[in-house]
């Protein structure tokens, strides 16, 4: 029989006959065999790796529980993932052409970035914001910018998302607002937004109001959505700021999971059901460097959310224990040293989270740390994605890395450490006493600067940064500049809006916001009569400022 | 008497939450053996320059990456200077092209860092253009 002829001993037979004689002559390279977030790597998987694990419960099939394959039964067989580039720059009208542009170039969906100051709730006119109107996106004071924003573009054919979270609220409001001008039913619009405050605290920091008002917003917008916009996803639970601020992947994980167990509680404790808003809530990771730990991490948290959804909260809707997801590639990982070295970077990021099974995907443009996307540059992100799509075959088939000894073994080890961070924040009293003790946001700054560190004595590796260095380099791209007009341009129309609005009907929607914010009534209706009254977003903030106070930070390094 | 320590304001100004850079470079600073002082997020320049002239520091160092350098850098100067401070040395990091730079420069900032920049390169900068000024000083 062929089989007597196979050599018995498995692996430690193998490491003494093969491996060790052959290490004795030609030993490793001496580098440390780790993630990009320091975890170590075997020098091989084997059957033994994945001993543990039991294939029904544990890994299963597509578009069953636990998820750990994909959340769709046919995967990219069915529908390729949406290519969702984000954009937003200078004031509506710039933002509404590159819209236009990227719908064009066979994008399938828009995703919008606001401006700092619209992020913190500013006015365009507002001094904290001079010099920031429209440099890191769109500058939207009023309903009128969200008007121009979107002209031309059939907000029931498109699906938007957009990255707003303090004010996310008022922000929405606008936009079914531009819908009911347009003569959508909300019924029918399609889009996200981020509307999560908790990774804010721990990582982005762009806050208004303290935890407890803050939640109480998130989930007016979910009970409001439940009833009246139904297809509307209300938080995009993120990692992808947690990432980006220097944690580890296993805590990226673990923090965003943490997040979205606080908003179902937070949800539960209104008196929601859990499978009305539930199945509403998706994810949104980032894809770092480390091709095989990401798409590790993205198999684990599909099924460590299924299992959190059905045991913890008792979730009987298929569509609660679904851990739908967004990925964008990983800014923090780009250089501007060499950038077209980025477009390479981006590539093996975008094929992670594609073998890791998302649902849409940025790729970040090979100038992103250098100024905003040109066109040029987001083009050959976007190329990027196509070309993953509809040339490498990845597509083809459904989870094709699953079965893999190390895939496998890797997925239940990033389960295991987010699990335990999990646990760690469960005993501090769950996820707002967690950011009050500054606990992630501890764990992400001692992970942040512990990399730093490996970078700097040449223990981790960033090409065209402290390994094979340029000298004299030009940038051979050329860059987008926002032009100081186009602040200007924005706190003019802001004047004109506010000089022809009614100016008694807008006050007097304000003094409800504020009358309404002192009872524990939904706000959302509220909020809609302001925006319609062409209130600002900073009126509206002021307006429940007044109630809910403002964060305040203790800052550790 | 033995020279005290080098007394050093990392700053973040304007709506800017970005505050990874920053946060590593105080802490490298910190156990490179300087005292650090951080301002927190969202500072108007108006409170950066007060905090510098109370903590009575040697240098400022901003952080900006969301692209008000242009605006930012040059208030806090100015600021600092109208206030008799014009000696505290100013210098930053972030995401700031190369074209924006001579300007930056000639507007009174010491030094730019952009992304990649080893912390060492900033210590080294403290030693050589800041430490010389304090000895001057005294």
């Amino acid at each position: 029989m062929a089989d007597s002829k196979k050599p018995a001993g498995g692996r430690a037979r193998w490491e003494k006959e093969t491996l060790g004689p052959h290490i004795e002559k030609h030993p490793e390279r001496d580098v440390e065999f780790s993630t990009v977030s320091s975890l170590p790597i075997r020098r091989l998987y084997s059957p033994e790796d994945v001993e543990g694990l039991d294939f029904d419960n544990d890994i299963g099939w597509p578009g069953e529980f636990p998820y750990t394959r994909g959340v769709q039964p046919t995967m990219y067989r069915g529908r390729l993932w949406t290519m969702r580039m984000f954009a937003g720059l200078g004031a509506a009208e710039e933002t509404n052409a590159r819209f236009k542009y990227l719908l064009k170039q066979g994008q399938t969906g828009l995703s919008t970035a606001f401006d700092l100051p619209t992020l913190m709730g500013r006015d365009s006119d507002s001094p904290l914001a001079e010099g920031e109107v429209g440099k890191e996106g769109v500058a939207v004071s009023t309903l009128r910018d969200m008007e121009i924003l979107f002209d031309g573009i059939p907000l029931g054919e498109v699906s938007t998302s957009m990255t707003i979270n303090a004010p996310a609220a008022v922000i929405y409001a606008m936009y079914l607002a531009v819908a009911e001008k347009q003569g959508v039913p909300l019924k029918k619009l399609r889009g996200t937004i981020q509307n999560d405050i908790f990774k804010e605290y721990i990582a982005q920091k762009e806050w208004i109001y303290p935890p407890e008002p803050s939640v109480r917003l998130i989930v007016d917008t979910m009970e409001f959505s439940a009833k009246e916009v139904p297809q509307w996803n209300t938080i995009s639970i993120s990692g992808y700021h947690i990432r980006e601020a220097g944690s580890t992947a296993a805590q990226e994980l673990a923090f965003t999971l943490a997040d979205g167990i606080g908003y179902v509680q937070a949800g539960i404790e209104r008196g929601l059901g859990v499978d009305d808003f539930a199945p509403r809530l998706s994810y949104f990771f980032n894809s770092h460097n480390d091709f095989f730990e990401e798409i590790a991490k993205l198999r684990a948290a599909r099924r460590i959310w299924a299992r959190e959804l059905r045991g913890r909260f008792g979730a009987k809707d298929p569509r609660s224990w679904m851990l739908r997801t967004h990925v964008q590639t990983a800014g923090c990982s780009l250089t501007a040293q060499q950038p077209m070295n980025n477009i390479v970077r981006v590539a093996i990021q975008a094929l992670a989270a594609v073998l890791g099974g998302c649902q849409s995907l940025h790729t970040d443009s090979m100038d992103e740390t250098l100024c905003l996307p040109s066109e040029q540059a987001v083009t050959v992100a976007l190329r990027t994605q196509q070309i993953i799509a509809e040339e490498s075959g990845v597509a083809n088939t459904i989870d094709p890395l699953a079965g893999s000894y190390f895939v496998e073994s890797l997925t239940s080890e990033m389960e295991k450490q987010a699990l335990s961070y999990i646990r760690k924040i469960d005993d501090m009293g769950g996820i707002i006493k967690a950011i009050e003790r500054g606990f992630p946001q501890r764990e992400i700054a001692e992970a942040a600067y512990a990399y730093q560190k490996q970078v700097e004595e040449g223990r981790k590796t960033i090409v065209g940064v402290n390994k094979y260095v340029a000298e004299n380099e030009e940038v051979p791209i050329p860059l987008l500049k926002i032009p100081p007009e186009v602040e200007e341009r924005q706190r003019a129309r802001l004047a004109e809006v506010k000089r022809t609005r009614d100016g008694k009907a807008a006050l007097s929607a304000l003094h409800d916001l504020t009358a309404k914010a002192r009872t524990t009534e939904n706000l959302m209706p509220a909020i809609l009569d302001c925006v319609r009254a062409y209130c600002t977003l900073q009126e509206m903030g002021d307006a429940m400022k007044e109630v809910f106070g403002e964060y305040r930070e203790t800052s550790v390094f | 008497m033995a020279q005290t320590r080098m007394r050093l304001l990392i700053g973040k100004v304007g709506l800017d939450g970005h505050d990874r850079g920053a946060k590593i470079i105080a802490r490298a600073l910190r156990d490179a053996g300087y005292e650090v002082i951080y301002t927190g997020l969202h500072q108007t320049a108006e409170q950066v320059a007060a905090t510098a002239i109370q903590e009575d520091v040697d240098a400022v160092g901003l952080s900006i990456l969301s692209g008000a350098h242009n605006t930012l850098f040059p208030k806090v100067i100015k600021l600092l200077s109208e206030k008799g401070a014009g000696d505290i040395v100013v210098f930053g990091g972030g995401i700031i092209p190369d074209d924006d730079i001579p300007g930056l420069l000639a507007a009174g900032v010491a030094k730019i860092f952009t992304p990649g920049t080893p912390t060492s390169d900033v210590i080294k900068f403290l030693e050589e253009e800041v430490a010389p000024k304090r000895a001057n000083a005294r």
